[in-house]
């Protein structure tokens, strides 16, 4: 990359001045087109009442710090159940994806080993075709899983995709270091979870956080799957509360129904706001880690 | 991101032959079997049921996996089969009677409303592969052309950001600006101009999911063709620019045909998705510019199926809809094999 650029910017005599003016306005648009709204959202959740009122709803620079419309949140009633869905689902369901696919791509990655080119054929083709809405759902419900936070969990739980991804890793770790293990007398078993897993950190990091964003925003499955409300993930609290804009009492809240609440703009922009938080905490982790994951033997043509 | 990913795996995938061999080529040959502790890079080969036995940890190893994917992605494929029954829901599975093709009638018979989901959905995609598909190949050409790799960091760390929040997020922070008490309204309306409706605006509809996907997921896209620029070889465009090429020539000459095939790649992909456009996104948006603009075919197999209770038949044109991305697919790569492309896969 580096080469390139010099080549293309170093000795080649540079771009004129205009171009170069050009150049940062877009890219400053661009940057200011997806920051801004996320300044809104926050603002919004932390402004005081007359201002978010003043301002019909939406306030681009807080005049306040308050936090009266967090706090009504996390008074023990619907958002804060659903946070608890939603990290049970996002915790619970990454473990399952990362053994499953783990132990399938680790043992789709030893050459020669017995029905590895049908069981690697099943794992390509689910990434082609998807069977489809109707049959999807007709299956979790002869499962018996409507309803049941399995039902998040268990269709999801391995990316043929990232099956891929994590063999490709392991396919990269010297032979040599595997069969010195094997000479010592280890076991497959052993060998994977002594030697493979604890080399390939940085790759497990990048999967584990891409099924974890994967579990965190998957919304459809669960409107399809859960109608009890107590089960519901957070995307579902945030399509019924702040999409579809329906009014949240105080008793959704769990505060007495006499409570004086914040303007309701505040406590949806709250609730979108915790469920922006995870995604911004582990952005950083992915972004340092992504790159190099994914495209290391991956765009290689 | 789906498209990405398949790319992605199935290069990985190209590249594994040579790995393999480069594996196996590396232990010393025939000491394995010999020595009896089962090393694989045997030259000798062994029976059918000795490998099996010799790999049963792995075997076991895979299995949690592989079921889980044979339960929740290969049995909904037989699943489809109740396309040509007339499926009752409260019927054990397999006692609903036979019905061989009548599902199927509504496509072929041209149902109105199975028409206009389906022009709605062409339409979009057509819309889509103009605006949407440009995008991430101009960023990334603009990304490239930086000085600063710093200012490059900083810009791709913002843009790949909303890539990976949910469509419930994205449409709700949408609302937030563009609806009726949004910050465009509200700027309109404290300047004494009249409001506009973006959001339940059926006409802007398809220009509103539009600016979602760009908003969305052009940051993202431009990684692939980054990595892809990283490839030419930097020693064409000093040819080029001793040949006295301009900048704009090199980037015709050099960077184009330089990523050409990753571009054919995805077009290929895109094609396959054609039938298939932000399901997720219009479902949550569809109570507010109602069915007949934003009806595509995915929302219609949901609407009459699971929330209507016509099985048999969403289920026909959800199997009619896969097997065209299918064909789509294998017949664009055809094409792309006659014009010497790498296409997605290779014979």
């Amino acid at each position: 990359m580096s080469t390139v650029q010099k080549l293309q910017n170093g000795i080649d005599d540079g771009p004129a001045m205009s171009s170069r003016v050009l150049k940062t306005v877009v890219l400053a648009v661009c940057c200011a087109v997806v920051i801004v709204p996320f300044l809104g959202v926050i603002s919004t959740s932390i402004a005081s009442q007359q201002h978010v009122t003043n301002s019909g709803g939406f306030v681009l620079w807080p005049d306040a710090f308050n936090l009266d419309a967090y706090k009504s949140i996390f008074n023990g009633g619907v958002v804060q159940r659903a946070l608890l869905v939603s990290i049970v689902i996002a915790g619970g369901g990454t473990l399952i994806s990362l053994a499953g696919s783990t132990m399938l791509a680790y043992s789709l990655s030893r050459p020669g080993s017995f029905g590895q080119r049908p069981i690697l054929m099943i794992v390509l083709f689910s990434i082609l075709f998807s069977p489809g809405l109707i049959p999807n759902y007709l299956v979790v419900k002869q499962f018996g899983l409507l309803d049941s936070l399995l039902a998040l969990i268990l269709p999801t739980a391995i990316s043929g995709f990232n099956v891929i991804v994590l063999r490709s890793f392991f396919m990269g770790i010297p032979e040599s270091v595997l069969d010195s293990a094997r000479i010592d007398g280890a076991g497959d078993f052993r060998i994977f979870w002594s030697i493979v897993l604890p080399l390939s950190r940085a790759v497990l990091a990048v999967v584990g956080l891409f099924y974890a964003v994967g579990y965190w925003n998957a919304f459809f499955n669960a409107m399809l799957y859960i109608s009890d409300t107590a089960k519901w993930p957070l995307q579902l609290v945030l399509r019924t509360y702040v999409i579809n804009n329906t009014e949240l009492s105080s008793g959704d809240l769990g505060g007495a129904a006499a409570d004086q609440l914040p303007p309701q703009e505040s406590i949806q922009m709250a609730i979108l706001v915790v469920s922006l938080v995870p995604i911004l905490i582990v952005y950083p982790f992915l972004q340092r880690h992504f790159a190099k994951g994914m495209l290391t033997g991956a765009v290689k043509g | 991101m789906a498209r990405t990913d398949a790319i992605n795996s199935l290069q990985t995938d190209r590249t594994t032959p040579s790995d393999t061999t480069g594996a196996t080529g590396s232990g010393p040959p025939g000491a394995a079997t010999e020595s009896g502790i089962g090393l694989r890079s045997a030259s000798k080969p062994l029976s059918w049921w000795a490998r099996a036995r010799r790999d049963k940890v792995l075997l076991l190893m895979a299995l949690p996996g592989l079921v889980l994917l044979l339960v929740f992605h290969y049995l909904p494929l037989l699943g489809n089969l109740i396309a040509f029954q007339e499926y009752l829901p409260f019927v054990p599975f397999g006692r609903s009677a036979w019905v061989g093709l009548d599902n199927f009638a509504v496509i072929f018979n041209g149902d109105a409303e199975f028409l206009n989901a389906l022009k709605n959905t062409l339409l979009i995609t057509l819309v889509q592969v103009i605006f949407v598909f440009p995008a991430p190949i101009a960023l990334a050409l603009l990304l490239n052309s930086l000085l600063s790799e710093r200012i490059k960091r900083i810009v791709q760390s913002v843009l790949y950001l909303p890539h990976f929040l949910s469509w419930v997020i994205v449409i709700a922070i949408f609302q937030q600006i563009l609806g009726g008490s949004g910050l465009i309204n509200n700027f309109l309306r404290s300047h004494g101009m009249g409001t506009i409706d973006f959001l339940g605006n059926p006409d802007g509809f398809i220009a509103l999911l539009t600016s979602q996907v760009i908003w969305k997921d052009t940051g993202w896209g431009t990684i692939l063709f980054l990595a892809a620029l990283t490839q030419i070889d930097p020693g064409l465009y000093e040819a080029a620019r001793v040949d006295g090429a301009s900048r704009w020539r090199q980037l015709w000459h050099v960077t184009v045909p330089g990523i050409r095939g990753l571009i054919i790649l995805l077009l290929i992909l895109r094609l396959g998705d054609s039938l298939t456009v932000g399901f997720e996104q219009i479902i949550l948006q569809q109570n507010l510019v109602g069915r007949p603009a934003s009806e595509v075919l995915d929302t219609y197999v949901y609407n009459n199926g699971v929330l209507a209770g016509q099985w048999g038949v969403s289920a026909a044109v959800g199997l009619v809809k896969g097997l065209v991305a299918v064909v789509l697919v294998i017949g664009a790569n055809k094409i792309a094999h006659i014009f010497g492309e790498a296409g997605v896969y290779q014979k």
